[in-house]
C-alpha cells in the first residue's frame, strides 16, 4: 500500500496520511479535469462536423490552461441578496462530496486512499454531500433560476440514486463484499472474470448471469449518468431553460470548483462501474509486469487500465451527452421510477436467485 | 405490459441509432476553415471595397448619381484651356480636376450600380472585405490624387482664369 510506502520515507503518520490524500487530487483529478475539458470540447466539435479550440497551442492543446488562467483572474462576483455563508460553502461542499468519492476508489492494487469494508457504502453515501452542496448553492443565489434548477438536481439526484443502489446491491449480493479492493481482486485474471461477464462462478451460472449483469451494467450506467448531472439528464442546468441551473450566480474560481467537481464525478462515476462491471484496475489479459519478470510494472500496468476504463467511459458519457437531447422533467422521473426501478428490482431478485443456485 | 417493454426496446434502439449517427459525423472531416490562415474561394462577381482608379476618373459624377444611398462625394474643378490632363486608358480626354472623391463605406451597400454607369471604368469592385475600424470617420476613403496645396491651387488659378476672361469681355466692350 502506498501509505506505508510513504509512512516508511516520512516517517512522519500524519503528513503521509496528508500525501496520500492529496495524491489522488494532483495525480489524477486535476490532469483528468484538464483532459476531459479540452476532450469534450473536441469530441463535440468533431461530432458536430467542427473544429473546436485550434488556437491555442497544437490544435487547441492548451485551452483548458489557458482557460483556468482567465478564470482565476475573474472577478468574485457575490451579488447583495446573496446568502453569502452558504453561496461560499456550497461550491467546496460539492467538490468535496465529489472529491472525497475518490478515497475508496482503487486506483491500482497498490494505491487505494482507504481500504475500508464498506468502500462502495462510503461512496453512495458521501456523495450524498453533493446533493446538500447543489441545493445550497442554488438556494443561497436567492435567483429563481437556480433555486429550480437545484431543486430539480435534487429531485433528479435522489430519484436516480434508488437504481444505482439496488445495481450495486445486486453486486454484493454476487459477489459477497462492500470493498472496491477485494470487488476489483475478485475480477483478477482475463475479462471473463469480470462481474459483467458473471464473476468467478460456474461456467452455466455465468452463461445465466450475463444477460442480467449486461442489464445490470445498462441500469447502472444510465442512473449514474443522471447522477451526475450531464445531458441528456442535464435538466438542473439545462440552458435553454434555467440559464445554467444552480451556478448562474457564481463566477470565478468557484464557477471554477462546480466545474471541477463536475469533472471529477463524472470520472468517480465511471471509475466505480468500471470497478464494479469491468473488473476495475485489473488488465483484461494478464501483465507484461509478471510475463518479464518485473514487478514492479505492475502497478504502473493496472493504474493505466484503470484509467482507460473510466476515461473510456467518460468518453461514452460524452458520446451519448453529443448525441441526445434533453428528457422533460416528467420523462426524467418516468425512466426512473417506472422503468428503472422496477427493472433493477427484478434484476436483484434474478441475480440473488442465480447466485444461491 | 407489451407497450411497456416495446418502450423499453424503442428507446434502446433509436439511442443506438443516434449514437451510430454521431459516431460516423466523428470522423467526417469538419466544414469549418481556420478563418485567417484558410479563406473561402470567393465567387467570381463578388461585390465587396470599391476602388477607383483616378488615372482613368474623368469626374463626370455618374456613380455618385446612381448611388442609392449617396455615399460618393464627388467635387471637380474645371481645367483652363492650355491644361493638359492627359487621356483615360480608352481614349476619353478629361477636362475636370477631380479635387475631392470621397466613398463613405459606412453607407456603402455594396450594390454595384456605381459601376455600371462609369464610361471609363474606373470604379469597381475588389475583393478586399476586411476593412472594419473602430472610428467611423476612417471607413471614408479619399481616392482624389490632388494634394491640398494643388487643390487649392486649380481653384485660384481657373477663378483668375474666369476674372482675366471677365476683365477681357470688359475690355472688348
Amino acid at each position: 500500500m502506498i501509505y506505508d510506502v510513504i509512512n516508511n520515507l516520512t516517517g512522519s503518520p500524519v503528513l503521509s496520511a496528508v500525501i496520500v490524500a492529496m495524491l489522488p487530487l494532483f495525480l489524477f483529478i486535476l490532469p483528468f479535469a484538464l483532459v476531459a475539458v479540452y476532450l469534450e470540447r473536441k469530441v463535440s466539435a468533431h461530432m458536430q462536423d467542427r473544429l473546436g479550440p485550434m488556437r491555442v497551442g497544437y490544435h487547441g492543446v492548451l485551452q483548458t490552461i489557458a482557460d483556468i488562467i482567465k478564470l482565476i483572474q475573474k472577478e468574485d462576483i457575490i451579488a447583495k441578496d446573496n446568502d453569502k455563508l452558504l453561496f461560499n460553502i456550497a461550491p467546496v461542499l460539492v467538490f468535496v462530496g465529489s472529491y472525497a468519492a475518490f478515497a475508496a476508489i482503487p486506483f491500482t492494487s497498490i494505491f487505494i486512499g482507504a481500504q475500508i469494508d464498506l468502500g462502495i457504502f462510503l461512496i453512495i453515501a458521501v456523495t450524498g454531500l453533493v446533493v446538500a452542496g447543489i441545493l445550497m448553492a442554488g438556494w443561497a443565489s436567492n435567483n429563481k433560476y437556480s433555486l429550480l434548477g437545484a431543486m430539480r438536481a435534487v429531485a433528479q439526484i435522489i430519484s436516480y440514486e434508488i437504481p444505482t443502489i439496488l445495481v450495486v446491491l445486486s453486486l454484493v449480493m454476487m459477489t459477497g463484499s462492500m470493498n472496491l479492493y477485494t470487488l476489483s481482486e475478485m475480477q483478477t485474471g482475463y475479462f471473463w472474470n469480470w462481474n459483467l461477464f458473471g464473476g468467478n462462478y460456474d461456467i452455466l451460472q455465468k452463461l445465466l448471469l450475463i444477460p442480467f449483469m449486461l442489464i445490470g451494467f445498462i441500469i447502472i450506467y444510465i442512473s449514474t449518468l443522471a447522477e451526475v448531472n450531464r445531458t441528456p439528464f442535464d435538466i438542473p442546468e439545462a440552458e435553454s431553460e434555467l440559464v445554467s441551473g444552480f451556478h448562474t450566480e457564481y463566477s470565478g474560481m468557484k464557477f471554477a470548483m462546480f466545474f471541477l467537481a463536475e469533472y471529477a464525478n463524472m470520472f468517480a462515476v465511471s471509475a466505480i462501474v468500471a470497478a464494479l462491471f469491468l473488473g476495475g484496475y485489473q488488465s483484461p489479459f494478464g501483465y507484461l509486469g509478471n510475463l518479464i519478470g518485473a514487478e514492479w510494472l505492475v502497478p504502473i500496468e493496472q493504474f493505466l487500465w484503470f484509467t482507460i476504463k473510466g476515461v473510456g467511459l467518460v468518453l461514452v458519457q460524452m458520446w451519448l451527452r453529443w448525441t441526445l437531447p434533453r428528457l422533460r422533467v416528467d420523462q426524467l422521473m418516468t425512466v426512473s421510477w417506472k422503468y428503472l426501478i422496477p427493472i433493477s428490482f427484478v434484476n436483484l431478485i434474478i441475480i440473488g436467485l442465480i447466485t444461491i443456485l | 405490459m407489451k407497450e411497456y417493454f416495446s418502450n423499453i426496446f424503442n428507446a434502446l434502439s433509436t439511442v443506438w441509432t443516434g449514437m451510430k449517427i454521431t459516431f460516423k459525423h466523428l470522423f467526417i472531416p469538419s466544414v469549418t476553415i481556420q478563418y485567417p490562415e484558410v479563406r473561402l474561394q470567393l465567387p467570381e462577381r463578388e461585390r465587396n471595397r470599391l476602388y477607383v482608379n483616378m488615372d482613368d476618373c474623368i469626374g463626370c459624377d455618374q456613380c455618385a448619381r446612381a448611388c442609392p444611398v449617396n455615399c460618393i462625394t464627388i467635387e471637380t474643378v474645371k481645367s483652363i484651356p492650355g491644361d493638359d490632363l492627359g487621356k483615360t486608358s480608352n481614349g476619353k480626354k478629361k477636362a475636370l480636376w477631380v479635387t475631392r472623391f470621397d466613398i463613405d463605406f459606412a453607407k456603402c451597400c455594396y450594390c454595384q450600380l456605381c459601376v455600371f454607369p462609369c464610361p471609363t471604368e474606373c470604379i469597381y469592385m475588389t475583393d478586399v472585405y476586411e476593412f472594419s475600424e473602430f472610428d467611423r470617420d476612417k471607413l471614408i476613403y479619399e481616392f482624389s490624387t490632388l494634394t491640398k496645396e494643388e487643390k487649392r491651387e486649380k481653384l485660384e488659378r481657373l477663378d483668375r482664369h474666369y476674372n482675366e476672361r471677365e476683365a477681357d469681355k470688359l475690355g472688348r466692350m
